[in-house]
């Protein structure tokens, strides 16, 4: 079943779904493997697992902090791929690789996404990566079965969300607000017809992401997107009080 | 020079995240239409020439010729441009494109100041706010620049990310306009970055060698023989290479940081060093100083303004197409040029600019006194005095120092 039919089905026994996201190898390995297996005890739907890039450009303070600190604890690509393998075996949802384009044109794009297609990952979020610069990441995502998710934003207008719609697949990252990772923002009229933008472009279910952060946001989501995707909040969770304290926070944010 | 949607060769493309799709296309839109307009051409024109000391002189150095007996060597001196190097050619340019564009606000990176200066000035003179982002590192090392800007009315923000240089500044530039872009221009110091920016830099650091094509033709009656330009991201050497890069007589000669020297590791020569390699980052593809993962490396240079992991995909795209050659210099040489090129000419150029000088002097020699040589001396080194300084070891400066902290102390 392909990414897209298992969050349709998923959405047919809850009203919005959750999307949580971590930095590999921050603050280890081994933080990350406690979180996943809080998060998904906690019910999260899909997990985005990010690659640590010395040059995040679209992410805030937080994220840009924990993927300085990873690659400064000396995590490699190759761990994370085998760190893939050993989670996606482990539990039932769908997990995704986040990074930007330099790890995987560094690694050779078709060598990568086979790779990460190979270690069980369903997708990837690629958030410097236009599909006019993605001929080749579209067609190795194509041949490997991973969904190429793209990126729906604030200041896109319709058409061009027809044209990344038509090179996306799995469901559409829609960036809540203007700005990088790790801020609040604001629900208002704008935002709901940003929304009814994205919803009349495509069919695919829709995300929404960035300054997501507690029970009140998601409830908001509900009926006006899919997925709801909480990021630099359970990072903050972790660093403040630890591992242990992720699944009760999942499970309060759908109650 | 020639382009197929933003790419040079293999190299450039625009890898820009979702959010700022539109802003590029509004922007591709106004530079396209700037620059077939000869209206926009004049004003520029006009402007430099009233506000920034344009053209620029062509400098005979004639006590350097002499002391090394060969070719005669002759100095481009974008050092007189308002604000004190060529950053101002790029700078006015696409003040006046913010202008057309409506926008009130500017915010530019820094890595040896320059361009953050000429930007400050630039936003005072239209009336635009303005912000600069400045890696920690290079706050500290370029302090007199910091202290201008903010004297000029804008924000200066140090950077505390990464490597705590130009590509962070970078970096946190863009963060800024990912919120920001409604209502603010990213003044991109460099021939670097997601197109239209590498062509656009490039089209108005173009003014260098289209005037200092002429100069040389008047007073040494023909065509130089090489020309030498230091290479950060590259937009002094564009400017100045490109009034000759359809003579294939002339030589183009791209100098890079050789830091501690190409086997130390400590460098930022992308292309004059075996340590490069293709990658993309910062919303270009180029060559860039990176691991095996594609995680960017830390450089050094003596000089922050070449202290950079990437460089301008026009000039990769020559140099794999061998009209450029490269060649690097070490901190240790950039000094002794620098004492040479003030003692023998009472010139002070800036330690970026000193790298072009090192490989001009170690060739020169051997040359003949028929042919000629352009030095592109992009700056002044007013802004390194506490940079060379300290490399000089400089008793009465410290003395001096140790006195002004007294004093301040005291207070």
């Amino acid at each position: 079943m392909n990414l897209n039919e298992h969050l349709k089905n998923r959405l047919e026994e809850e009203k919005i779904l959750l999307m949580t996201h971590l930095v590999l190898g921050y603050p280890s390995f081994d933080s990350n493997r406690e979180v996943v297996r809080q998060m998904v005890a906690g019910g999260v739907d899909v997990i985005e697992m990010q690659i640590p890039f010395s040059e995040p450009m679209a992410d805030g303070p937080v994220i840009l902090k924990a993927n300085q600190d990873a690659i400064a604890a000396g995590t490699r690509v190759d761990q994370c791929l085998e760190f893939a393998a050993e989670i996606t075996a482990a539990y039932p949802i769908p997990f995704l690789f986040m990074t930007y384009y330099n790890i995987l044109f560094r690694r050779g794009v078709a060598d990568f996404c086979e790779q990460a297609a190979t270690r069980g990952i369903r997708g990837l979020i690629v958030p410097d990566l236009p599909p006019e610069e993605g001929a080749d990441y579209l067609a190795a995502c194509g041949k490997n079965g991973l969904a190429p998710i793209q990126i729906f934003a604030p200041t896109s207008r319709p058409e061009r969300m027809r044209f990344l719609a038509e090179n996306g697949a799995g469901f559409i990252y829609c960036v809540a607000r203007r700005g990088v990772t790790g801020r609040k923002t604001d629900f208002d009229q704008g935002f709901n017809a940003y929304l009814k933008r994205c919803r009349e472009t495509t069919d695919l279910p829709l995300a929404v992401g960035f300054g997501i952060s507690d029970r009140d946001d998601v409830a908001y989501l509900e009926g006006r997107a899919d997925i709801a995707v909480i990021g630099t909040r359970t990072i903050r969770l972790v660093e403040e009080k630890g591992e242990s304290t992720v699944g009760e926070f999942i499970r309060g944010l759908r109650k | 020079m020639k382009n197929n949607n933003g790419y040079f060769g293999a190299w450039g493309g625009a890898f820009i995240p979702e959010v700022l799709y539109e802003t590029f296309r509004e922007l591709n839109q106004a530079f396209e239409e700037a620059k077939n307009d000869p209206a926009f051409r004049r004003e520029y024109i006009e402007l430099m020439g009233n506000y920034s000391c344009r053209p620029t002189p062509l400098t005979r150095a004639d006590n350097l010729s002499d002391h090394f007996g060969g070719a005669r060597i002759f100095i481009k001196r974008e050092d007189l441009n308002h604000t004190g190097a060529h950053k101002a050619n790029n700078v006015m340019g696409q003040g006046l494109l913010v202008k057309r564009m409506g926008k009130r606000r500017v915010i530019a990176e820094t890595g040896a100041g320059q361009h953050g200066v000429a930007t400050a000035t630039m936003a005072a003179r239209f009336g635009f706010d303005c912000t600069i982002y400045m890696g920690e590192e290079d706050v500290m090392r370029q302090r007199p620049n910091v202290f201008w800007m903010e004297k000029l009315g804008a924000e200066v923000v140090p950077v505390k990310s990464g490597s705590r240089t130009l590509k962070d500044a970078i970096n946190e530039a863009f963060r800024d306009w990912v919120a920001s872009m409604d209502d603010t221009h990213y003044v991109l110091g460099t021939v670097c970055g997601p197109h239209p920016f590498p062509e656009m830099v490039a089209w108005f650091q173009s003014i260098i060698g289209i005037e200092a094509k002429k100069q040389i033709v008047e007073q040494f009656g023909k065509l130089p023989k090489r020309i030498y330009a230091c290479v950060g991201g590259g937009s002094n050497a564009m400017g100045i290479f490109q009034g000759f890069l359809d003579q294939a007589s002339v030589e183009l000669i791209g100098v890079e940081a050789g830091g501690h020297g190409l086997d130390s590791g400590r460098h930022a020569a992308r292309l004059a060093s075996d340590d490069g390699s293709p990658g993309v980052a910062q919303g270009y593809k180029t060559m860039f100083l990176q691991d095996d993962d594609g995680q960017m490396a830390d450089t050094h240079s003596v000089a922050a303004g070449l202290d950079y992991v990437g460089v301008s995909p026009i000039l990769t795209d020559l140099w794999e197409k061998k009209r450029i050659r490269f060649a690097a210099a070490t901190d240790t040489e950039v000094m002794a040029a620098l004492d040479l090129t003030m003692k023998k000419e009472g010139i002070i150029p800036a330690l970026e600019s000193a790298h072009a000088f090192v490989q001009a002097f170690r060739e020169t020699g051997d040359m003949s006194p028929n042919e000629a040589i352009i030095i592109n001396m992009s700056g002044r080194g007013d802004k390194d005095i506490f940079t060379i300084a300290h490399a000089f070891n400089d008793p009465s400066w410290k003395k001096f120092i140790r006195d002004k902290g007294r004093e301040y102390e005291s207070e």
